[in-house]
């Protein structure tokens, strides 16, 4: 552990109270960007629901990736196996309310999780990362050929959730969808604070630094990940349920290995190690794909290329870390 | 017994052409220490120009094949001076991110210069038809493919195993601060390391045209094909690749053959077995 780490275990109850506030004012980031959110694109909450979901996939991503130090090409496989499990809920065996169907993808998730962090985190460097992209592959193929369960290429089709909690119908023009995605992300965000905050979450991040000195303390870095990747599963499969829900379909497109290089070229763009970060990369590059698909689908690849190029350079922080070391320094100078 | 034999020869020529172009990953993976998914886009670039110059241009096989492998390490050595330079030593995290980026804008540029379509090779006329081997006749591109993957495995070897460069690149792959004490000019070893690695990639990309069709997607679709080679392989070691080459390709083709309804499923199955069993590869020394 390096002595950051260890001071930040030792906070005084100051720096506890300011990071509440530091709680507070993100969550009120999150619903603030929310409303606003709702009242400029009334007729595009679909792309805001997305937007919800692959949040919770980029979160999740960074709880392996910017906690535990796990690089992975194939975190789509939690996200997949969430929506799937959801869908699969709803269609096969009936069960439409939709709050049990977010249970059934963060279940899905958990085991996804528990699967996946058992088979990657046999491997370091270069064989982990080969692990984890043949991981993701092989979820791929083996839900397009589950085709009775999964629908396959095709995609799983006909879910219809039952009205939420009884009363609110989710309706054509997505206000239903978008609101319970925004409750879970911010139920989601503020459940995540506290893991990372809590001696487990230290421990990983430990683990990030120095695996040897984790052992030699007595604690086991290979039972922390796995339950590290379980919690990422649990996330990462509620943002699958959510889009299972809120599209009412789900392709194997949420199983593939694009995604996965997305969400972690989402993280990156905001800044690894840190829950704003993520937020952050996934809202830039949501709205920026959206932009630039839609004026010029061809350039799409060579733009997203030049700016991982770009961000590598000459903000390897990313955006939110440049920015919050940028404001840290202000904040030096002042005093 | 006849699917078997064709099944050995596809695979065969698969793992050849696979060899020929993850053998320069898996040196300079060794050697520098650079997860480079960019590297499968070096072998498009090469099938691109020597498409364009055997096909619009009208060459020979074998000039266009040049120019192929010539053109590629020249557009190689700018990317490797301004990006390739920053990230020798860096987590493996920002390695993976700076040549994804560098795959991603290959993609998008060859996607614009030559569009969408799959570009064919013209082969001359001695590499068509088939060759009478008494009891069997194979594909002679097939032939073709595997003499040249084994001429490249036995030119590596050599150059490796018998040269002082190869004396100097095996010490600068042990420690390269070591070697760089010791006069050997580290930089120089890199520098033509890496593009002998590329050169190879676009021969590869070049003579296994015909098993793995150049197209915009060439350089995502078989990156993935190319890091489990050399994961499985183990990084820096030629008969480690040619091992996991040969294995990966039966494995693949069998599959194909036998199970086509189920893809790639016992490719990935098979790796994700090997690398768990062996983690370092197959040939990986333990550090």
């Amino acid at each position: 552990m390096t002595m950051a780490t260890v001071n930040e275990t030792l906070t005084t109850a100051r720096g506890n109270r300011r990071k509440l506030g530091r709680d507070l004012a993100g969550l009120s980031v999150i619903l603030g960007l929310a409303v606003t959110g709702y009242l400029l694109f009334p007729n595009n909450l679909a792309l805001l629901t997305r937007m919800t979901a692959i949040a919770l996939l980029v979160l999740s991503l960074d709880l392996v990736t910017g906690y535990c130090g796990v690089a992975t090409l194939g975190h789509a496989a939690l996200f997949g196996t969430g929506a799937y499990a959801a869908g699969i809920a709803a269609v096969h065996f009936g069960i439409t309310d939709p709050l049990l169907m977010l249970a059934c993808g963060i279940l899905g998730g958990v085991v996804a999780g528990l699967l996946c962090g058992a088979v990657i985190l046999r491997a370091h460097g270069l064989p982990q990362l080969v692990l984890s992209i043949a991981l993701i592959h092989l979820f791929h193929e083996f839900a397009n050929k589950a085709a009775s369960w999964t629908g396959g290429s095709d995609g799983l089709a006909g879910i219809a959730p039952d009205p939420l909690l009884g009363f609110f119908a989710f309706d054509l023009w997505g206000r239903t969808a978008y609101v319970f995605g925004i409750v879970l992300l911010a139920v989601v965000f503020t459940l995540l604070r506290l893991v990372v905050r809590s001696p487990f979450g230290m421990l990983c991040r430990g683990i990030k630094e120095d695996p040897i000195r984790i052992r030699a303390m007595g604690a086991s870095p290979k039972v922390t990940l796995v339950k590290m990747y379980m919690i990422s599963g649990a996330v990462a499969g509620a943002g699958g349920a959510l889009n299972a829900i809120s599209t009412q379909v789900v392709g194997l497109d949420s199983l593939s290995f694009t995604l996965s290089a997305e969400s972690l070229v989402m993280l990156v763009l905001g800044g690894t190690g840190s829950l704003f970060g993520a937020l952050t990369g996934t809202i830039v590059f949501m709205f920026f794909e959206d932009i630039v698909s839609a004026a010029n689908p061809f350039h799409w690849l060579t733009m997203v290329g030049a700016l991982l190029i770009a961000v590598v350079l000459f903000a390897p922080k990313g955006l939110y870390g440049t920015i919050a070391a940028v404001a840290a320094r202000w904040r030096e100078a002042r005093r | 017994m006849q699917t078997v034999f064709s099944i050995a020869v596809d695979a065969l020529a698969y793992g050849m052409v696979l060899f020929v172009i993850s053998i320069g990953l898996s040196v300079t993976m060794g050697l520098m220490r650079v997860v480079n998914l960019a590297h499968g886009a070096f072998a498009m670039i090469g099938g691109y120009i020597a498409s364009y110059a055997a096909r619009d241009m009208g060459l020979g096989y074998g000039i266009a094949l040049m120019i192929a492998v010539f053109g590629t390490i020249l557009i190689a050595i700018p990317i490797e001076r301004l990006l390739y330079r920053r990230i020798y030593g860096a987590p493996e995290l920002t390695q993976v991110l700076m040549t994804i980026g560098i795959t991603f804008c290959i993609i998008g540029i060859a996607n614009y210069v030559f569009g969408p379509t799959l570009k064919t090779i013209p082969l001359p006329t001695g590499l068509q038809g088939s060759v009478d081997l008494g009891f069997r006749s194979i594909a002679t591109h097939r032939l073709f493919a595997i003499l040249c993957g084994l001429a490249v495995a036995a030119v590596l070897w050599y150059a490796i195993e018998k040269t002082a460069f190869g004396v100097k690149l095996r010490a600068a792959v042990d420690n390269a601060a070591m070697a760089a004490a010791l006069g050997v000019r580290t930089e120089i070893v890199y520098a033509v390391s890496f593009a002998v690695a590329v050169g190879l990639a676009a021969l590869g990309g070049v003579v296994g045209a015909e098993l793995l069709p150049v197209e915009p997607y060439y350089a995502l679709r078989y990156m993935v094909t190319f890091l489990v080679v050399v994961s499985v392989g183990g990084a820096g070691s030629i008969p480690g690749a040619l091992v996991a080459c040969l294995l990966l390709g039966g494995i693949d083709t069998a599959g194909r053959y036998l199970v086509p309804e189920f893809g790639e499923f016992f490719f990935y199955l098979a790796v994700i077995a090997i690398v768990c069993v062996f983690p370092r590869g197959l040939a990986g020394r333990t550090r």
